[in-house]
């Protein structure tokens, strides 16, 4: 269960972090003193309307930014001090990321969209093949390895992009606005599988979301409101 | 090797631009192969020029011929080893198009001075013998669908009349450089036919016995002859060679400046396309360093995708060029040697691959700086 508490066994720390934007001479702040902690296992949502900084914080957690001051921890290394070159190899070995638009690649296939993150790793070929083929297996889609994204729904692609996330078996999943771009039904398939990878694959998960109804499927659920972190149901914030 | 799956979808990716990229290069090259092709055929002579070989001819113009009996004056000089001579005949056969050189050469020392050229004892036994007789290259042989015990009629132009020949060998090069263009027959021919310029020769040619001394035979041979009514001018072969292609004009500027504009028109033009390919891409690309792609793996990437381009295109140019060139001189002999050679092509592929690393330093650049935050708000 996440909390703002920071305890052993948490698995992403936050604190006090804070990040701001430079636009001219003005400065916004888009983070103010965020804390947060995270366990292993945990399945959290974050909500909030626009410009509220869930993306950024989500961007901060994956190493995609960096904190304008204080500290993620992640499984006890704090990235918020470690150099861009760290944190690219970092990012390979710890983070699977889950967009939106599934940001997949239009002229490779399923199989090459997924084998991608595979390819930083010293796996061999034949090693590669199985962990696609087990990834794919895992989103439901054995029978689509060939295919090339234009050959499938928004919602296939969007489990593509889900395998291509989890096929390194990384240390959690970011998802901003995993369903965000899919009809209801899809949408309900991609949160069932989400869960299913909490639950059945022990997977952490942070997702941002503006969908109370996907939230629902969160263990834990935070708002963001002008860059000021509130807790929700199980949740608690500073 | 295991990013190739990825850097072929790239260059694959909008078939249309690769195709236009790629055939920018591969013309671009052509181009380049046909521009070296034709200044090697200039030069050639240079490139096979014997470094013992001397070319005494009449200092006022090459013209203007020299008295036959130099021969015996030029092989007493110290370190001359041997002495042939020959004169240009500049005849026609059936019409002006069909134009070939043909020599009257000394049939005693002329095949001793030119090793290079092979012509089987039997066949040159038979030219010796026939006062009428003539040795033709390979190329012209072939031109002309000519054979052994052909006769030839040449209409001469610089002399009188119609001149026949008997074709009795064919001489072949050792080297793929050497000018197998040529026709060859009896001085002794020549002299008979021509009273008003009896006793008289286009040129000697002058072997000397260590090619360290030719600049000290030169002299000598041109003090010998000073002040007398046929003043010499002596060079190396390669000199007047290289005299010789001075006339057609600065053969290798133009084509250097030619080759210039076209390479960078072409990275003017494949650059702006790999710019507009990484912008299209920008997503793309954040994706992959969000996964974990450095810097480096999308510079490489990059700047291998544009190399990819130009070695395709560079190679496919370049094939072409060598299939134009096997059919031969287009000219109708004014480039006897027309051949795609190793350097050329070597010196091509080094060109295109530069081309190609310039073209896509930039846009790599621009995305190995990419900042992933910024592009993804961007999607």
């Amino acid at each position: 269960m996440a909390n703002n508490q920071q305890t052993q066994e948490s698995l992403i720390a936050v604190k006090n972090i804070h990040k701001n934007y430079t636009r001219g001479s003005e400065t916004i702040e888009v983070l103010k003193d965020v804390n947060l902690n995270i366990h292993k296992g945990d399945f959290v949502a974050f909500m909030g309307p626009s410009g509220s900084g869930k993306t950024t914080l989500l961007n901060l957690l994956g190493g995609l930014d960096f904190p304008t001051s204080g500290h993620i921890l992640i499984d006890g290394q704090d990235i918020a001090g470690m150099s861009s070159k760290k944190l690219t190899a970092w990012r390979a070995q710890h983070v699977g990321f889950i967009f939106q638009l599934y940001n997949l690649i239009p002229v490779m296939t399923a199989f090459q969209n997924v084998e991608l993150p595979l390819l930083l790793t010293r796996l061999s070929k034949k090693e590669r093949r199985q962990h696609v083929e087990t990834a794919l297996a895992i989103v439901g889609l054995s029978d689509r390895m060939s295919h090339y994204p234009r050959q499938l729904s928004g919602g296939q692609e969007q489990r593509v992009a889900i395998a291509r996330a989890i096929v390194t078996d990384p240390t959690f999943l970011l998802c901003d606005e995993p369903t965000g771009d899919l009809d209801r039904k899809s949408a309900n398939e991609i949160l069932d599988l989400l869960t299913r990878l909490v639950n059945e694959h022990e997977k952490t998960l942070l997702m941002v979301t503006h969908d109370p109804l996907a939230a629902k499927n969160a263990g834990t659920r935070f708002h963001l409101e002008k860059g000021v972190l509130t807790a929700n149901s199980q949740g608690e914030a500073a | 090797m295991k990013f190739l799956p990825l850097l072929l979808a790239n260059i694959g990716r909008k078939k249309m631009r690769t195709i236009l990229t790629v055939g920018s290069y591969a013309v671009a090259l052509f181009l380049f192969g046909l521009l070296g092709v034709i200044d090697m055929s200039f030069n050639q002579g240079l490139e096979v020029a014997g470094v013992d070989r001397l070319i005494v001819r009449n200092k006022t113009s090459l013209i203007m011929p020299l008295p036959i009996a130099y021969k015996e004056r030029l092989s007493q000089i110290k370190d001359v080893k041997d002495v042939t001579f020959a004169s240009w005949f500049g005849g026609v056969y059936q019409e002006p198009k069909n134009f070939f050189a043909q020599f009257a050469i000394d049939v005693d020392t002329y095949r001793a001075m030119y090793p290079e050229f092979e012509i089987p004892e039997d066949q040159w036994d038979a030219f010796v013998r026939d006062r009428q007789g003539c040795i033709v290259g390979r190329k012209t042989l072939d031109r002309f669908g000519w054979k052994i015990g052909d006769r030839i009629p040449i209409q001469a132009t610089i002399y009188r009349g119609l001149w026949e020949f008997n074709i009795c060998g064919v001489y072949e090069a050792r080297r793929e450089a050497d000018d197998t263009t040529q026709f060859w027959f009896h001085f002794n021919y020549l002299n008979e036919r021509t009273p008003f310029i009896k006793d008289y020769v286009g040129w000697y040619t002058v072997r000397v016995h260590n090619p360290d001394k030719a600049a000290e035979v030169t002299k000598t041979i041109d003090e010998r002859f000073a002040n007398s009514s046929f003043e010499t001018t002596t060079e190396t072969e390669k000199a007047f060679m290289a005299g010789f292609v001075k006339q057609f004009g600065n053969i290798k500027l133009i084509i250097l400046i030619v080759g210039s504009v076209v390479m960078f028109t072409l990275l003017l033009i494949t650059g702006s396309n790999m710019s507009l390919s990484i912008r299209e891409r920008t997503n793309e690309i954040a994706i992959l360093k969000a996964m974990g792609f450095g810097p480096t793996h999308i510079l490489t990437l990059i700047l291998a995708e544009s190399i990819g381009y130009a070695v395709i295109g560079g190679f496919l140019g370049l094939s072409v060029c060598k299939l134009f060139t096997l059919g031969g001189d287009p000219t109708n002999g004014l480039l006897p040697v027309f051949f795609l050679d190793n350097k050329t092509v070597i010196l091509g592929i080094g060109i295109t691959f530069m081309v190609g690393l310039i073209s896509g330093f930039i846009p790599a650049l621009i995305a190995m700086r990419l900042n992933i935050v910024r592009a993804l708000r961007s999607i």
